[in-house]
C-alpha cells in the first residue's frame, strides 16, 4: 500500500513536470487553472493540444506495458518472459511496418495491424511451446527466436522503403511519443479502461499459477483456462500500448522486477508494476525531450536503462545454471 | 520392549478446536490412466478407506504416482472414472473439488522471494470468492496450519531460507490451510533425511487421528509405510496386487512379487508392524556357495 501510494505521488510529480516544463513554461497555477477550464487560449493550446496527449499516452503506455510484463513473468515463472523480449512487441511492429510500407496504410489502420501482429505472434509462441502443458523455458526460447525473425522481417521491409516512408516507419522501430494525438490518447484510454480492470481481476489466478501447474490445479484452479485468459489479456495490454506508441523497449521487462523489489518481493505486485511502468515511460520521455542536447524517441532511453539489466539477469541466470 | 521413539522433537499437536472431517467416499471405477499412448494404470478399481491413512507402495513405474494424480484430477482418465461421493470428479467445479480433496505434488515449486505465510495462504484459494476477500476464517486456517506444522516462528521468512525439512513442512501447511477432508501426498518424504521423514509422517498420522482426515500417501520406504499405514495398497504394472492392513498384506512372497526383492519379514520391535529385511545377493546363501 505504501509503495503504491509513493508511486502515485512520483507519477503525479512526473505528470506535473511533463505538463509544465518546455519551450513554453507554465506555472503550476497556470496548469491547474487550465485543467479546470479557466485557462487562456494560449495555455489551452499548450496543455490540451501539445502536452496532455503526450504525457497521458506515455503514462497509459507505461501502465499497460508494466502490467503486461508483470503478468507474463509471474505466469510463465521466468523474468525473461515479457512481450518486449519474446517478440510480441516485435510482431506488432512488423505488422505495422508491413501495413505502412506494403499496404500504404496510415493512422488507426496501422494501429489495428500492430494489435493483430501482437496477437498472432503470441498465438504462435503458445502453439509452438505447448507440449503436454506449457514449459516456461521453451516459451521464452521460442519467443526470443520469433522476436529475431520479426526484426529480420522489419529490416527486410526497411530495405525496400523510400526515404519519406522510412520516416513514418521509424516510430515502429524504437517506440516514441512524438506522434501522440488527442484521438490516439482517447482510443488508448478507452481500451485501457476496459483491459486493465479485467487484467487485475484475472490477476488473482497468478498466485496459484506461480506455484506450478500441479499445485495450481490442486488448489482448485482451472490451469489451462486461466492461463489462456491471462495470456490473452497480457497480450492485449502489450498490443494496445504498442499500437499507441510503438515498441517502447524494456518497459515491460523491468517494471515487474522493480515493483517486486520495492514491495519486498512477495506476491505478484501487479498494481505497483503498472505504476512503475508509467513512471518509467513518463520520466524517460521527459528526460529524452528536455535533458538531452537533441530530443530522442523515448524508446531509445528506456532501452539504455533496460539493456544493462537484461545483461545482468542473463549473467546471473547462467551462473545459477537454472536457465530461468 | 518399551517404545523408544525418536530423539527428534515431534510436531506440535493439531489443536483441539479444529473441525472433524466430514465423511467422503472416494473410489475409482475401472480407471485407466496414461501419458499419450502409454497406458500406465489399467482398469483399476479401488476404494480409499474413509478416515484412514492409506499408503500406496510399488516399484518405480508401477503407476502409484500416476494413480494419485488421476485421483486428484491432474490427469484425465483414458477410460473409467474417479468418484467422490458418487460424483465424477471430472464433472465437478475445480474449486468445489479443491475444498474436499487436497494434493501435495511430488516436487512443488515456490516463486522466488515468497514468504512462508504467503505461500501457506495460497492454500486458501478454493475458499475465496472472485474478488479475493481475505476473511478471518482464512487467517485462522493459515495460523492453525502453521501451528500444526510447527512453522509459526518462520512465517515472515522467505522460502529460500528454509532447509529441506522445513520446506516440506511449509508445503504440507499449505495443503492443511486448504482444509480438505481428503489429503493426497505424492512422495512427501523422498528428499528428507530419516529424522525429518519421521517428523512428517508423525504430523500426518496426528492429523489423521485428531481430525479424521482421510490421507493417501505414495512412498518408497516399506518399513515406514508399514508403520504408519492403516491400509496398504501394493501396485505392480498399473494394477493392485494386494491391499489391506500391513500385518495381513506384507509377506516375503508379496515383497518378491511387487519389488522383485527377496526379503525376510520380521516383527518391528517398536511398532509391532511388519518389518522388511532385504536379503540381496551379497548375503544370499544361494550365491555365497558360488563364491
Amino acid at each position: 500500500m505504501i509503495v503504491t501510494a509513493a508511486l502515485l505521488i512520483v507519477l503525479l510529480v512526473v505528470f506535473v513536470l511533463g505538463m509544465t516544463v518546455g519551450d513554453f513554461p507554465l506555472s503550476i497555477g497556470d496548469l491547474f487553472r487550465t485543467l479546470t477550464a479557466r485557462g487562456t487560449a494560449a495555455n489551452n493550446f499548450v496543455v490540451y493540444d501539445l502536452r496532455l496527449p503526450r504525457v497521458i499516452t506515455g503514462i497509459l503506455v507505461g501502465l499497460c506495458f508494466g502490467l503486461s510484463g508483470a503478468i507474463f513473468q509471474s505466469m510463465i515463472r521466468n523474468p525473461l518472459a515479457t512481450p518486449d523480449i519474446i517478440g510480441v512487441s516485435a510482431g506488432a511492429s512488423a505488422a505495422a511496418v508491413f501495413a505502412i510500407l506494403i499496404l500504404g496504410l496510415s493512422g488507426v489502420a496501422v494501429s489495428a495491424f500492430a494489435f493483430g501482429g501482437a496477437l498472432l505472434i503470441a498465438a504462435l509462441i503458445y502453439l509452438l511451446a505447448y507440449r503436454n502443458g506449457l514449459s516456461g523455458y521453451r516459451f521464452v526460447l521460442i519467443g526470443i527466436g520469433l522476436a529475431a525473425v520479426m526484426i529480420a522481417v522489419i529490416n527486410y521491409l526497411m530495405t525496400r522503403a523510400r526515404i519519406q516512408e522510412a520516416q513514418a516507419v521509424l516510430v515502429w522501430l524504437t517506440g516514441s511519443l512524438n506522434d501522440a494525438s488527442t484521438a490516439g490518447m482517447l482510443t488508448l484510454g478507452a481500451l485501457s479502461l476496459l483491459i486493465i480492470p479485467l487484467s487485475l481481476i484475472a490477476g488473482h489466478w497468478l498466485g496459484g499459477l506461480q506455484l506450478g501447474d500441479d499445485t495450481a490445479a490442486a488448489i482448485g484452479l482451472s490451469v489451462q483456462r486461466s492461463r489462456l485468459l491471462l495470456i490473452l489479456l497480457a497480450v492485449a495490454l502489450a498490443a494496445v500500448a504498442t499500437a499507441a506508441a510503438g515498441p517502447v523497449g524494456f518497459v515491460a521487462f523491468v517494471s515487474g522486477p522493480i515493483a517486486r523489489r520495492l514491495t519486498g518481493g512477495t506476491g505478484t505486485a501487479l498494481v505497483p508494476a503498472g505504476l512503475v511502468g508509467a513512471v518509467v515511460v513518463a520520466a524517460a520521455d521527459l528526460a529524452a525531450q528536455h535533458l538531452l542536447p537533441i530530443p530522442l524517441p523515448v524508446g531509445i532511453l528506456t532501452a539504455v536503462i533496460g539493456a544493462p539489466y537484461l545483461i545482468v539477469l542473463l549473467i546471473r541466470t547462467n551462473r545459477h545454471g537454472t536457465g530461468g | 520392549m518399551a517404545p523408544t521413539g525418536s530423539s527428534v522433537p515431534g510436531p506440535a499437536e493439531v489443536s483441539a478446536d479444529t473441525p472433524i472431517a466430514a465423511e467422503h467416499e472416494l473410489r475409482t471405477a475401472d480407471l485407466s490412466l496414461g501419458y499419450g499412448d502409454r497406458v500406465i494404470v489399467s482398469s483399476l478399481s479401488v476404494q480409499i478407506p474413509t478416515g484412514q491413512l492409506s499408503v500406496i507402495i510399488g516399484a518405480n513405474g508401477s503407476g502409484k504416482s500416476t494413480l494419485l494424480r488421476g485421483i486428484a484430477r491432474l490427469l484425465s482418465p483414458i477410460s473409467g472414472r474417479v468418484l467422490l461421493d458418487g460424483r465424477d470428479v471430472h464433472a465437478m467445479p475445480s474449486k468445489e473439488l479443491a475444498r474436499i480433496v487436497g494434493l501435495l505434488p511430488q516436487s512443488p515449486t515456490a516463486p522466488e522471494g515468497i514468504t512462508v505465510a504467503d505461500l501457506v495462504g495460497r492454500g486458501r484459494y478454493p475458499h475465496q470468492g472472485w474478488f479475493r476477500q481475505w476473511r478471518a476464517a482464512d487467517d485462522h486456517a493459515v495460523t492453525e496450519a502453521m501451528r500444526a506444522t510447527d512453522i509459526l516462528g518462520l512465517a515472515d521468512r522467505p522460502i529460500e531460507d528454509m532447509s529441506g525439512g522445513q520446506r516440506q513442512r511449509v508445503w504440507i501447511a499449505m495443503a492443511l490451510a486448504q482444509e480438505t477432508d481428503v489429503l493426497l501426498l505424492d512422495e512427501p518424504t523422498t528428499y528428507l533425511d530419516l529424522a525429518h521423514q519421521i517428523e512428517v509422517l508423525d504430523l500426518l498420522a496426528e492429523l489423521n487421528h485428531s481430525r479424521g482426515t482421510t490421507i493417501v500417501i505414495v512412498m518408497h520406504d516399506l518399513n515406514l509405510a508399514c508403520r504408519y499405514a492403516d491400509h496398504l495398497i501394493a501396485m505392480r504394472g498399473g494394477r493392485i496386487v494386494a491391499e489391506g492392513a500391513p500385518t495381513t498384506v506384507i509377506t516375503p512372497e508379496l515383497v518378491d512379487d511387487v519389488f522383485g526383492l527377496s526379503a525376510t519379514v520380521i516383527d518391528d520391535p517398536v511398532s509391532h508392524t511388519p518389518m522388511i529385511i532385504p536379503i540381496g545377493r551379497r548375503h544370499d546363501p544361494a550365491s555365497t556357495s558360488r563364491r
